[in-house]
């Protein structure tokens, strides 16, 4: 490319890759900037008015939010899994994506954190859940270990920045990224490890409610176990998260970032894992009717009220679960790009349904017999605030695409 | 969230919550700060060989 | 967490008298006048809004439901039942629903006094302790309280106004508790007669329908009214152990009481009074 056509930010630009002028990341910047900026308003209100700006109340204690929450959460998986993967199980092809899952995991984490910014009741007493903590609650776990990890991601994230084209030429930086990268089998299994509870403590905030019999589970020691198969279902969706975020930045790029045995690795493991998922969410779905059955909750109850039937059942196993599951262990089906995205879709859905469930329906289910049911819809205050960390994250994956190496394939793959 | 403070409980669960809590952050400290260190040293041997060399 | 109230045991219970603090309401004399949900609201500096109408936004630490048979005339019965905080202790590895889930320790179960107690300058709102709740007694404050000019001058001062952004609930009148016992220890004494301690619903209640007092102490009318064959509580069968006894004759009630929804309360219509 000759000077006079040249962007002038090319020279922040990864070595030997091509970018749009600077004009049009501007304006796709301002873009974004627009629902964003509703976002912020509806968060100023909720800060400023209080929370009855929301359409949440007394019988819907958590809804959109929360449901997001631990759907973000579950869907960031990929980072950690990739991780896993690539620095602990050693699969050195992932070597190509795990820089783009560590810049996914650190868009939603940071939104899972955000949102709660706004949901909490009082934002300024946040810290009181580190001060004052109470170790016996899964909430607890979830603060600590998901702050624990926002750090390690950021830690995992500080490398990428460093390397930089010009950040890179300073010798103290070079030196820093390094040696990060030297450290990173270390850095990711402490991010395992917290991945594992926060993850799973998750699981384990519903499945601890036992006034809640649509909710409650036994479990293993002090975990219930929707602990562990929120661990399953998040590793199960994460990489397909990946994987969709990557497909929409390659369109948007108009360009290949990654080739594509780099894809369908991930994919193949996403598939067993969903399958395993499935089982275990089926046997536990068995064992969870004989256990409200003990305590005299009617099974039929949990689904007599709409819109939460049985289709709810049918749709989160069936449509979200077994299909994707069928097209990811298929190597074919795997092939075709479209099937795979749909896989994907489908895949990340059902599990966000899953957090739906288990916190807005374990609400929406009556437990005294003269409980009347009470429904529940979340409002543009709560949409608008939920999503603004969707822009502010693709405003972030703009800039990091634009500026950092994210993706080491990009430049065999585009030769100028 | 400190032993020192008023509402600690010395009980089982608090120790292994807490020092989980902590050992992971003094890691995380100590990796970022052995790095910054390294790449410190780096640049001071960089600058010897510059400077012996010259 | 069994650890935890082991130690409280040893602390309180080997030098301390404990006392278990409750209620019996008897449903064949309560006919949902709703003079306790007004006594708590004065007492307890509830806000209310213009319009209170919107009964899952509004706050109420006691609220009285109406539930009825189902049956035509001229077997059609109703029902009023008045439900405040339950005070759960738990039972067996399950301790109070709501303490256990608070993040902040913002809650608590007093061994003391068997009264789960809110810490309204602790709490930061996350509402767990409200979905882990199956009585629906906590509410959550979605507005900043507002009264009307004057007003202020009317409020309970041994009552804190809680702030936008906490959760409450009640708390078994605990100030009275708090001014008993201080009476009692200016008097020289450590023991409350039964009279002394009383919550604001269980004073107010016109047919004395609502009991009030140590469940434990064979001298207090709690302790006996609660062995009642007629006495149930709400969802017994969660393991939640409520300090809150019902009785009434009708077994239509008491099934509704125990029952879940759609389960054995077949026929009972769930309609939310107040």
């Amino acid at each position: 490319m000759d000077s006079a056509s040249a962007p002038f930010d090319s020279a922040l630009f990864p070595e030997g890759t091509k970018r749009c002028q600077f004009k049009w990341f501007l304006f796709w910047v301002a873009v974004l900037h627009g629902p964003l900026m509703i976002g912020v308003i509806a968060a100023l209100m909720c800060w400023g008015l209080a929370l009855n700006v929301t359409y949440l109340n007394n019988n819907y204690p958590f809804g959109l939010w929360i449901a997001a929450d631990l759907g973000i959460i579950a869907l960031g998986a990929g980072a950690f899994f990739t991780g896993f993967l690539r620095y602990i199980v050693n699969i050195e092809e992932l070597k190509n994506i795990v820089n783009y899952a560590v810049v996914i995991g650190v868009i939603c984490y940071a939104t899972a954190q955000g949102i709660l910014g706004v949901d909490i009741g009082q934002p300024l007493r946040g810290w009181f859940i580190f001060w004052h903590a109470n170790v016996h609650s899964m909430l607890t776990e979830v603060a600590f270990c998901i702050t624990c990890y926002f750090m390690v991601l950021c830690i995992e994230y500080f490398p990428l920045i460093l390397e930089n084209r010009q950040i890179n030429r300073l010798g103290f930086f070079h030196g820093m990224a390094h040696h990060l990268h030297e450290a990173m089998p270390t850095i990711a299994a402490i991010g395992v490890f917290l991945s594992f509870f926060h993850q799973g403590s998750l699981g384990g905030v519903p499945g601890v409610l036992y006034g809640r019999p649509f909710a409650f589970r036994e479990g293993f020691l002090v975990w219930p176990w929707t602990f562990f198969l929120f661990v399953l279902s998040a590793i199960a969706c994460g990489p397909c998260f990946t994987i969709l975020i990557t497909w929409i930045t390659e369109k948007c790029a108009g360009k290949r970032l990654v080739k594509r045995n780099v894809i369908d690795i991930l994919a193949k493991i996403s598939g067993r894992l969903l399958v395993v998922y499935l089982i275990l969410k089926t046997l536990d779905t068995v064992y969870w009717v004989a256990i409200a059955g003990k305590v005299g909750a009617p099974f039929s109850s949990f689904y007599a009220n709409q819109p939460y039937g049985y289709w709810v059942l049918i749709t989160e196993l069936g449509i979200f679960g077994v299909i994707p599951a069928l097209i990811l262990l298929s190597a074919k089906a795997r092939q075709i790009e479209n099937v795979l995205i749909i896989a994907c879709i489908l895949n990340c859905a059902g599990i966000f349904m899953n957090r739906w469930i288990m916190t807005v329906q374990s609400l929406a289910v009556p437990v005294m017999s003269f409980d009347k049911f009470v429904s529940y819809h979340p409002n543009w205050v709560e949409y608008a605030s939920t999503f603004m960390f969707v822009w502010a994250g693709a405003i972030v994956i703009m800039l990091s695409y634009r500026y950092l190496p994210i993706f080491p394939q990009e430049k065999e793959l585009n030769p100028l | 969230m400190f032993p020192f403070a008023f509402e600690w409980v010395p009980e089982a669960t608090r120790y292994v919550f807490m020092g989980a809590t902590y050992a992971v952050l003094i890691s995380l400290i100590i990796i970022l700060h052995y790095c910054a260190i390294r790449a410190f040293l780096d640049l001071i041997c960089k600058k010897d060989d510059h400077n012996s060399h010259h | 967490m069994k650890e935890v109230h082991h130690e409280a045991e040893e602390h309180h219970g080997a030098h301390k008298k404990t006392y278990k603090y409750g209620m019996v309401v008897d449903l064949d004399k309560c006919t949902g006048c709703g003079a306790c949900m007004v006594a708590c609201m004065a007492e307890n500096n509830l806000p209310f809004r213009k319009d209170n109408s919107d009964r899952v936004r509004s706050q109420l630490w006691m609220r009285v439901y109406k539930i009825s048979n189902g049956r035509p005339f001229p077997d059609t019965d109703i029902s009023y039942i008045p439900r405040p905080c339950q005070h759960c202790e738990g039972s067996g590895h399950h301790h109070t629903p709501c303490v256990s889930v608070c993040p902040a320790t913002a809650t608590d179960y007093s061994h003391e006094t068997g009264i789960v107690s809110q810490v309204y300058t602790r709490c930061f709102g996350c509402r767990y302790c409200m979905a882990a709740c199956p009585y629906h007694v906590r509410v959550f404050n979605w507005w900043d309280p507002t009264w009307p000019k004057g007003m202020e001058k009317y409020l309970n001062p041994d009552v804190s106004v809680r702030m936008r952004g906490v959760v409450e609930k009640c708390s078994f009148c605990y100030h009275r508790y708090q001014r008993a016992k201080n009476k009692a220890y200016a008097e020289g004494r450590r023991e409350l007669h039964e009279d002394e301690y009383q919550t604001a619903c269980t004073q107010a209640c016109p047919a004395g329908a609502i009991t009030f007092g140590d469940l434990n102490n064979p001298e207090h009318k709690v302790h006996k009214l609660k062995k009642s064959r007629y006495a149930f509580r709400l969802l017994e069968k969660l393991g939640t152990n409520p300090k809150v006894y019902y009785v009434s004759t009708r077994d239509w009630v008491r099934k509704a009481g125990k029952a879940y929804a759609g389960e054995e309360a077949k026929g009972v219509t769930h309609v939310t009074h107040a």
